[in-house]
């Protein structure tokens, strides 16, 4: 057999599967970078941050897949079988394979490190002061939010308490008689940072606010707090995350951001003749 | 162990020879019918899956005479969409990819690759496949139960799964879910001891580890993961099953109750344990179903590309290296659950460094086909495929395991797409490629190779169709595991894009039927095959196809050489049998 060197023979299948990456290329870039297949509209104030390291991964990821299939592509259109002929003989290169995994190995460092800084500006910051605070429960399948009322402290819960509307079992002795429980809608208001305490009575939730970019499971045995600071006034839904049972898919609430204090003083105000 | 005597009088009735068989080549043809037999339930449930996405609330008076209590009324109902999504993931990681790459070609191949008459322990071999039939059995029965299949997913993330009050199938159906899984383990356990063994004390004069196809490589690695990953599973099962029935309370602590108000009787158990332990196994068992991909995908490429594999020894290198750190990097599934943001750092760390062998891999298969003369045969598309989704989805995943980017892709079709495209099409595209190469030696014929190339192209597009465009659903925010989007207003934009997805899972499901027919219908009709119709280097491609019980002649054979001489200066054809001495390779 003849030895081969070189480029090989363009055979229609590796043509075809060579034009069909290429397509493939070309929609996905496309679904990548269109805004009709983008993020739900930004909200809130540590978002921007969230969304910059994924166009960042985007950008990295992009290139190598970009470069991967069309080279991909290009093989399999280049070097198809010629009657009679071998293929090229070599199957070591140190100095290529020493330079990709070099490559590889920077770009995935850069991408831990600032990926790892917003992480750190979300997960351990403090809020700053003045915000408010707000429990959100998360249980089969409900979000019931409670304001601790003008002492600034919850009340303790009980669950052999649960009845009628008192869902989570709050005790109204004590700390608990000024605390207002609103089952479905929570606001904040514009600007201020919210302080979220998450907790669950039955099975893992997930309290995720699809514009504010905040998602986090709430865990049962668990408190776990998340913060983040609105930006946009509006109505925004509040959705369940995490599979939670058979009614998960209709667990949602609304996340309304009043543009200032005093809205946001009489909408509270006008939920005590529910308590 | 077998030995040579066993050859000498191969008469064995039917039942002996085909059903309770301790033949290895036997047991891994039945893992594979019986693993495409749950495939066959697996995506039958997807395809209900997307007929419920794609249209919500629509109703199906025909369906409702098929399941008079999944379509009551004819709308399909909330619970049982969740029961599809926990059993299609749970039979296809399990019972289709694990069982075929590992059972179905590990069986098949082990012996035949490195010139062994069997498996070190024929029998438990044996027993290891009926283990694994009677967990399927079990896995199916789990759909029959009263009050339906469990609904928490193929996860079964505690406290769901460990409250039978929690929801409708977590009852009966999800005692048969963790009795399936545990079968399971055993049935994994006792395939991996079996190949370890085999592997380490079995290869034939001349086959060194450096030697082996990478195939076998992968197998073995992928035995040793089995048996390090599966016992935590089979454990977790347990501690489960003591929490439902036992009155323990690994994973629920004190203070829950149910929607009705009804206080549940535990105390001190913290549901991350599950996590922990679920994802220690989990996130191993995507290397237990995508090594033995990779290593056929490898074999493969290197065939019809007529090209030595670039780089052999990175490849065994970076499968270890994946191997290991597959252990360390589970908590990437956990970053938004709870757990210390600390570790959030640490798995994101972890989880970008098992990136690096695998970007080692693809290159090192785009290195193999370049300057290759490619036969695009049926396997090699596939296996050409498999590079592709690979990259694809290989890819997608750093967004996932980049913790700060994960807040906004986490449990949404993003993360669908992503695994779909890296753990189960590049898998199964790798299987594919296994099948339509080796079925000319299990049984002496040849596919239909037209049929198999309509099946490549439309599976190539539409898998790129419905996965590549859950991506997008899921930036949009299409979170996962959700019965009804139309329910969120803010999804208004992925209602159409469902519809694309599901026509094109359709005709995807579709292609599959000519894959069945074809498989099914080649085995008795299919044009006679050679001794080595692709010519391959491999030993099984030196014994007839299919070949005869003990699998090699009097003598075993002996290997002078590694599995990849293929286009060697000086040889007369382009490729070198591994039995080839290199005296006799010269004459050209």
């Amino acid at each position: 057999m003849a030895s081969g060197s070189g480029i090989g023979k363009v055979t229609i299948p590796g043509a075809v599967l060579g034009v069909l990456l290429f397509v493939f290329v070309l929609v996905s870039i496309w679904l990548s970078v269109a805004d009709r297949f983008w993020f739900p509209d930004l909200a809130s104030e540590h978002g921007g941050s969230v969304d910059t390291v994924y166009v960042v991964v985007l950008i990295v990821t992009g290139i190598a897949f970009v470069a991967t299939q069309l080279l991909l592509a290009y093989i399999v259109t280049r070097y198809g079988a010629r009657n009679g002929e071998k293929a090229a003989y070599w199957h070591e290169n140190a100095r290529a394979e020493a330079i990709l995994i070099g490559g590889t190995a920077v770009t995935l460092t850069v991408l831990v490190f600032l990926g790892q800084y917003v992480w750190y500006q979300i997960y351990f910051t403090d809020p700053p002061e003045g915000g408010m605070v707000v429990e959100a429960t998360g249980q089969q399948f409900q979000w019931v939010f409670r304001y601790p009322g003008d002492d600034g402290v919850f009340g303790d819960l009980d669950p052999t308490l649960v009845a009628g509307t008192n869902y989570i079992g709050l005790d109204r002795n004590g700390a608990g008689a000024d605390d207002i429980l609103v089952v479905g809608q929570m606001h904040a208001v514009a600007d201020q940072p919210v302080r979220v305490v998450l907790r669950s009575t039955d099975v893992i939730h997930n309290f995720h606010l699809p514009h504010m970019r905040v998602k986090q499971d709430t865990v049962p045995g668990m408190s776990i707090e998340v913060w983040f600071t609105p930006t946009e006034t509006g109505t925004y839904e509040v959705a369940c995350a995490e599979l939670c049972g058979l009614g998960h898919f209709r667990m949602s609430g609304m996340l309304i951001v009043d543009a200032t204090q005093a809205e946001f003083d009489q909408w509270l105000e006008d939920q005590l003749v529910f308590q | 162990m077998t030995t040579h005597d066993e050859h000498a009088h191969p008469e064995l009735g039917f039942w002996r020879k085909y059903i309770f068989s301790t033949d290895h080549k036997i047991i891994g043809i039945q893992y594979i019918i019986t693993a495409m037999a749950m495939a066959v339930v697996g995506g039958v449930l997807s395809m209900l899956m997307r007929l419920q996405l794609g249209w919500p609330g629509t109703l199906w008076p025909r369906l409702e005479e098929i399941f008079p209590v999944g379509f009551a009324g004819g709308a399909m109902a909330p619970e049982f969409y969740l029961s599809l999504v926990t059993m299609h993931g749970t039979i296809m990681v399990f019972f289709l990819f694990t069982a075929v790459l590992t059972g179905g070609f590990g069986n098949y191949l082990i012996p035949l690759q490195i010139g062994a008459r069997d498996m070190a322990f024929p029998l438990l071999n044996a027993l290891s496949y009926w283990t694994f039939l009677l967990s399927c059995i079990t896995i199916l029965g789990a759909l029959f139960a009263a009050g339906g299949a469990p609904l928490g997913g193929w996860t079964a993330y505690a406290p769901l799964s460990a409250l039978p009050e929690m929801g409708p199938g977590q009852g009966d159906g999800m005692t048969l879910w963790i009795l399936a899984i545990a079968l399971f383990t055993a049935s994994g356990l006792m395939g991996g001891l079996n190949y370890v063994t085999t592997l380490l004390t079995m290869r034939t004069k001349g086959m060194s580890m450096m030697r082996l196809p990478l195939t076998q490589w992968a197998l073995f690695i992928t035995a040793i993961l089995g048996t390090l990953a599966f016992p935590v599973l089979l454990a977790a099962g347990i501690l489960l099953t003591f929490d439902r029935i036992g009155g323990t309370s690994f994973f629920v602590p004190a203070g829950l109750f149910t929607a009705a108000g009804a206080a549940v009787e535990h105390s001190g158990g913290h549901p991350l344990l599950w996590q922990h332990l679920f994802w220690f196994f989990g996130h191993p068992e995507v290397y237990i179903v995508l090594l033995p991909a990779m290593g056929i995908a490898s074999d493969i490429l290197s065939t019809f590309a007529r090209k030595p594999i670039f780089s052999y020894k990175m490849m065994v290198y970076s499968m270890s290296a994946i191997a290991f750190l597959s252990f360390i990097v589970w908590g990437h599934h956990m970053f938004l659950s709870g757990m210390n943001p600390f570790l959030g750092s640490l798995f994101t760390l972890t989880t970008l460094l098992i990136a690096i062998p695998s970007a080692v891999k693809t290159f090192n298969w785009l290195g193999t086909i370049l300057g290759a003369r490619i036969q695009f045969t049926v396997p090699m598309l596939f296996a050409l495929g498999f590079v592709s989704t690979f990259i694809s989805g290989g890819l997608s995943g750093i967004f996932l395991g980049t913790s700060a980017s994960d807040i906004a892709m986490h449990d949404t079709y993003f993360v669908v797409g992503h695994f779909h495209l890296v753990m189960a099409v590049a898998p199964l595209f790798a299987a594919f490629a296994g099948v339509y190469f080796w079925f000319p030696k299990m049984f002496g014929r040849m596919m239909n190779m037209t049929a198999g190339k309509v099946h490549f192209w439309i599976s190539f597009v539409g898998v790129n169709c419905v996965f590549f465009s859950m991506h997008a659903a899921g930036v949009i925010g299409h979170l996962r595991r959700i019965y009804d989007p139309t329910q969120y207003a803010f999804l208004e934009p992925v209602y159409g894009m469902n519809q694309f997805i599901s026509i094109s899972a359709f005709v995807l499901g579709a292609a599959q039927i000519l894959f069945l027919v074809n498989f099914f219908a080649s085995i008795w009709l299919g044009p006679k095959a050679g001794v080595n119709p692709w010519n391959a280097t491999t030993l099984e491609w030196t014994v007839p196809s299919p070949p005869g019980h003990g699998n090699f002649g009097p003598e075993l054979p002996v290997v002078e050489r590694w599995a990849f001489d293929y286009s060697m200066p000086g040889a007369k054809e382009d490729f070198v049998m591994q039995t080839e001495a290199p005296t006799r390779v010269e004459s050209s």
